[in-house]
């Protein structure tokens, strides 16, 4: 049992290498709320403070008391009840309770409706501490997005019945959205939703692969304007836990088997309507879903520090040919690209929420200025970081998620047969990295999400913010120019990309290798702020530069290429199979 | 019969950590080496609080922490607060330094007699000294009934029906307030922070302390009406004569025969010797 916030320093430093100063000042408008309440802070050092007290309490939660419940909450997991009612496994049902007592199930949510109104870097990281313990739970717990979309766009007596109980634990949410034929597809959603002669909304239909769909609040997609078939007939509506609303089933999965997965009954639920009509899924899921993605990335980064962290400890004790098994060059490696992998994976994550957090609030700061000389400035600076978050999101859940895999992967390697076995936890770190890289949106979804700004250049422009103002060694100085080259390289391929007869089908083709590699110069940029921060993360960085760029490189030259045999000539090389 | 809810007192304690020993832990003379060891929470006394903490919640009432020591001891009491406690005192004086536990308990029982407590709350031991005395002696120095080794409570019209732990089972007795009880681990752990406590906490400091001091309150042996001949040195009769470190080795040993007969003649043989029952 181990506090783990305080066991990984890198949490910490790497907040402090991102530097939420400014966040800070956005988050508490000016610290105007230390007049209100004794509780809010009253400069940024303080509500830094704050923030690493928080993680700290996160980090006692989950380390001592929900991390030792995960093994059996993943051999357990959750039951459905004859009477359609969910009976979660004891260690989910414990950690709702603990950190809806803590108050950081309403991390992001403002003070006035019983949030800690902290950025959501915060939550992050706090998604990457439960994530590290029990992934599983991060579905639950990280879906602190139900309350932020009832804030965001919700009436203020809708925003007052329902969101502080979601930030004490009393209440559990859901995103109801899914349905049998609408997947990455949502504009195709037939759950309907009309007025009943009363005024009272009624919701009809079915959903499937609902998360935490037993949960008390329910925001559910569904077609309120039959005369549109597409995303403009759909509406968001709040569906409280009702005997009209029943689990039918639920999913039996590879892994995550602590977060209750539900195909849902609605038969004239009642409702209520969130924010305006139409906007559904135009404003509110697409506001919803980025959350979403930045959540994934930090349950990414988790599970692939448990992993890190098993296979580093087991490797150090485990002993062949005489000597422990880390010794060996070939292993050594493997675990040098875990540890950076997942250092990369962590700063991308909380340098994406550090951009979701700038665009909020300058967001905020704008309404208030508006104006005044200021506003345009502030203006234009959130809709650099909203054109960034575009890009940058979907590029740090991809990567995340990826990560994990390949780390996960990797500590079952180096365990060996007692990593394909059931006596350590690596087998289900593996089981529970490979949903990450399909829910809330596939990595080629994210690879189509980020290629726009990759092609569009704007990936230099996110180098140039995560490096300004950063005092650079000469040495660093060196190094930037190796991200200078990688970019170089990138452009080159998106010009050939861009030039190629084939047109949207080429695109198509190598978008993932000129994501990849912007992905890594970003990241490279990222590294060197962290290495300015912490002289000892530049072998880090040294290694990302030394074992990376080539791969980089080989994959920008695929790019180029000019193959197109994988579209052409698909019947031949992947023929279609056909019954005997 | 109480409109208010109760209210609960709990004594804590801040001890070195003895889970983090290291080759400097004790001084050549025997003692614990305090420099050499965090400092922490003493672990039962946590129990104790969390007892305190569920009787407010499901009774009401206020929960007041009181810690006896150097100025350092504001560290838990900062954590009482953030964990729940409405108030916390720091008895701190010179005159009690070199208290053992008679002495101890004498100025916390006058500490928290101030309080006129429905219920006081003590962990069952510290990880320090490990002797269990300074919660019973407390209560006998109140009058009050001390309730030891508790694992669960309940509050009936200002009865409190407690369950104990006695080793071999448990023991439900019916006590009339006031009472102290002595809480052990099976209690269930502290509730985590409330983080808008931490908060607002975290800047509570006692006049000791130096700053405002202000959060946290400070209680002298005067304050508290201690006789000084029953502080510190002057009132503790305690002496530590000798510290021996005992090794404890494999010696002599007996077959049981593997049949029900002779595990029957075994388990009667601890039985007749009051090695068990």
């Amino acid at each position: 049992m181990s506090n783990f916030y305080k066991d990984n320093p890198d949490i910490e430093k790497t907040l402090d290498a991102i530097d939420l100063s400014e966040v800070a000042e956005l988050c508490e408008e000016g610290f105007r709320f230390a007049k209100e309440y004794q509780f809010a802070p009253v400069d940024a050092a303080d509500a830094i403070d704050n923030y690493k007290r928080a993680l700290d309490t996160c980090g006692d939660i989950v380390g001592n008391r929900i991390a030792p419940t995960a093994e059996e909450t993943d051999k357990v997991g959750n039951i459905l009840n004859e009477d359609g009612s969910v009976t979660y496994a004891p260690g989910i049902k414990l950690a709702i309770e603990l950190l809806g007592r803590s108050r950081l199930s309403g991390c992001t949510i403002p003070y006035y409706l019983g949030g800690l109104n902290m950025p959501c870097t915060i939550l992050t990281a706090c998604n990457d501490i439960v994530s590290r313990a029990d992934a599983s739970l991060m579905n639950i717990f990280g879906l602190q997005g139900i309350a932020e979309t009832i804030n965001a766009f919700a009436s203020e007596d809708i925003k007052r019945e329902y969101v502080p109980n979601l930030c004490n634990g009393t209440w559990t949410g859901a995103m109801v959205l899914t349905e049998p034929d609408a997947g990455s597809d949502l504009q195709s959603v037939k759950t309907t939703a009309r007025l009943d002669e009363n005024g009272v909304w009624r919701v009809n239909g079915v959903k499937r692969f609902i998360t935490n769909g037993c949960g008390d609040v329910l925001l559910v997609l569904a077609r309120t304007e039959p005369e549109f078939g597409d995303g403009r007939g759909l509406s968001c509506l709040l569906v409280e836990k009702c005997p009209q609303v029943k689990v039918r089933r639920l999913e039996h999965k590879l892994g995550i088997n602590g977060s209750p997965t539900c195909e849902l009954v609605f038969t004239d639920a009642p409702a209520k309507l969130i924010g305006q009509r139409k906007r559904g899924l135009i404003t509110y899921v697409m506001a919803l879903m980025n959350g979403a993605r930045v959540g994934i990335s930090a349950q990414g980064t988790g599970i692939g520090e448990a992993a890190y962290r098993a296979a580093r400890d087991y490797a150090a004790a485990r002993k062949q040919f005489g000597v422990t098994i880390d010794s060996f060059p070939a292993l050594r490696e493997l675990m040098c690209d875990m540890s950076v992998d997942l250092q990369v994976s962590r700063i991308l994550a909380y340098y994406s929420s550090k951009c979701v957090d700038l665009e909020n609030g300058l967001a905020k700061k704008f309404e208030a200025l508006k104006g005044s000389p200021e506003a345009a400035a502030v203006r234009a600076r959130m809709k650099k970081y909203a054109a960034f978050n575009k890009m940058l999101t979907p590029m740090a859940k991809y990567f995340a998620s990826e990560m994990s895999m390949r780390v996960s992967n990797g500590a079952v390697a180096v365990l060996g047969g007692s990593g394909f076995m059931k006596d350590y936890p690596v087998e289900r770190y593996l089981r529970d990295s490979r949903i990450t890289t399909i829910y809330e949106g596939t990595s080629q979804l994210q690879v189509v999400a980020a290629i726009a700004g990759v092609m569009a250049g704007l990936y230099r422009e996110v180098v140039a913010d995560a490096l300004d103002g950063v005092a650079l060694s000469p040495a660093l100085e060196e190094k930037r120019a190796r991200i200078e080259e990688l970019a170089a390289g990138v452009d080159s391929a998106v010009a050939f990309v861009k030039g190629h007869p084939a047109g949207k089908t080429y695109h198509d083709l190598h978008a993932r290798e000129l994501v990849d590699a912007a992905i890594g110069a970003v990241a490279g940029a990222l590294m060197i702020r962290f290495a300015a921060k912490f002289p000892e993360k530049e072998a880090s960085l040294d290694y990302w530069l030394a074992t990376k760029w080539p791969v980089f490189h080989a994959g920008l030259a695929r790019a180029k290429s000019g193959y197109t045999g994988s579209v052409e000539l698909f019947e031949t090389i992947a023929p279609a199979v056909v019954p005997e | 019969m109480n409109k208010k809810g109760y209210n609960c007192v709990v004594c804590i304690k801040q001890v070195p950590d003895t889970k983090r020993i290291g080759p400097d832990a004790m001084k050549e003379d025997g003692t614990v080496n305090r420099a050499a060891l965090p400092a922490v929470f003493n672990p039962e006394d946590m129990n104790a609080l969390e007892a305190a903490l569920s009787v407010k919640e499901r009774y009401g009432g206020k929960v007041t922490a009181i810690a006896m020591g150097l100025p350092a001891a504001c560290a838990i009491l900062r954590e009482a607060l953030m964990r729940g406690a409405d108030e916390a005192y720091l008895v701190t004086d010179r005159k009690a330094a070199g208290s053992d536990t008679l002495a101890t308990s004498y100025i916390l029982s006058q500490a928290v007699r101030r309080f006129e407590p429905d219920l006081v709350f003590c962990g069952r031991q510290a990880i320090d000294g490990d002797t269990a005395q300074t919660g019973p002696q407390i209560a006998e120095k109140l009058g009050f009934p001390a309730i030891t080794y508790l694992e669960k409570l309940d509050l009936e019209d200002g009865v409190a029906v407690a369950v104990r732990d006695i080793g071999t089972g448990v023991e439900t007795d019916r006590v009339k307030l006031p009472a102290l009880f002595t809480v052990t681990d099976r209690y269930g752990e502290l509730r985590p922070p409330d983080v808008r406590r931490v908060m607002e906490y975290k800047k509570a400091k006692a006049p000791a302390e130096g700053g405002e001091g202000s959060g946290i309150g400070q209680l002298s042996c005067d304050d508290i009406g201690c006789e000084a001949e029953r502080c510190g040195f002057a009132g503790s009769p305690t002496n530590v004569s000798k510290v021996a470190s005992v090794v404890l080795a494999g010696g002599e040993y007996r077959e049981i025969p593997a049949t029900d007969e002779g595990i029957k003649a075994f388990v009667e043989g601890l039985v007749a010797d009051h090695t068990i029952g």
